[in-house]
């Protein structure tokens, strides 16, 4: 059951991750939010899988609700028309060509071989991402940086009404 | 007994994070190419809460949460720039944007 569901949710995450970038019907900004949502619905679903429940429940809620409704609004606001398609042309095509093929080649060469050395175990541990835990550990030990990244929410608020104005002077 | 281990979770991180580059490189709409570090973001995201569930420890998943908060913080203020970048401009085409070119 595990193992059917992840290779569900892994699957379903990259096809959509797919379909954001190189949607072969659609260049709309739009589609490429919705298939984004979905991608991150099953992320969370992952998550969920790695016992990671309130990281499931805060990708949700962040990532598919807030971050979204954010990227819709500025989507529609700015009134994109559909991107055209502006290929290199003569030898910088072929010189980019080489050059990704080249890059690919050695990543693949890389991957390979630690694939071959690969020693990562497969006991599953015990561990459980609930809310409890998490809350005990970013109040405890990680209580300075939980304060220094609730300045960065108020910095970048800030920061985004001084940008939207209508003059920057 | 299942038998997925920490190194099926890397590879569909990997595959991710793959996917996300390649959008950063070819689609030429600021928008998209934003969605595409998102892409990559939580690629990243989905390796340290697999480490961090395969070795016993909670620190993996406690990053994750700052990465989310980052993350937002970020979106917020790339977006406010391509608004104001799109009011000076009329533009998110990431070519027709070459003040800065030698």
């Amino acid at each position: 059951m595990h193992d059917a569901l992840f290779y569900i949710f892994s699957a379903a995450a990259l096809i959509f991750a797919f379909l954001v970038i190189l949607n072969p019907f659609s260049r709309n900004a739009v589609t490429s939010a919705m298939f984004l949502v979905l991608t991150i619905g099953s992320l969370a679903g992952l998550f969920v899988l790695l016992e990671a429940y309130f990281l499931a429940a805060v990708q949700v809620l962040v990532y598919a609700g807030a971050v979204m409704v954010l990227f819709l609004f500025v989507i529609m606001l700015l009134d994109l028309k559909v991107e055209e398609r502006r290929g290199f042309k003569g030898w910088r095509r072929k010189v980019s060509l080489v050059a990704g093929m080249f890059s690919v080649g050695v990543l693949l060469h890389f991957i390979f071989r630690s694939f071959h050395q690969s020693t990562l175990h497969r006991d599953i541990g015990a561990i459980e991402g609930a809310t409890a835990p998490l809350g005990q550990l970013l109040f405890t030990q990680y209580l300075l940086p939980f304060e220094i990244v609730s300045v960065l929410l108020l910095v970048a608020m800030i920061g985004v009404i001084l940008l939207s104005k209508k003059d920057l002077q | 007994m299942t038998k997925i281990g920490l190194d099926h979770y890397l590879i569909v991180s990997a595959l991710l994070f793959a996917l996300g580059l390649l959008g950063v490189l070819i689609r030429r709409n600021l928008l998209v190419m934003y969605m595409s570090l998102e892409i990559m973001l939580n690629a990243a995201n989905l390796a340290l809460v697999a480490a961090s569930r395969f070795n016993n420890n909670l620190d993996g998943q406690v990053f994750v949460f700052f990465i989310i908060t980052v993350a937002a913080a970020e979106v917020a203020v790339g977006l406010a720039l391509i608004v104001a970048l799109y009011r000076k401009r009329q533009t998110a085409h990431v070519e027709d944007l070459t003040t800065m070119k030698l």
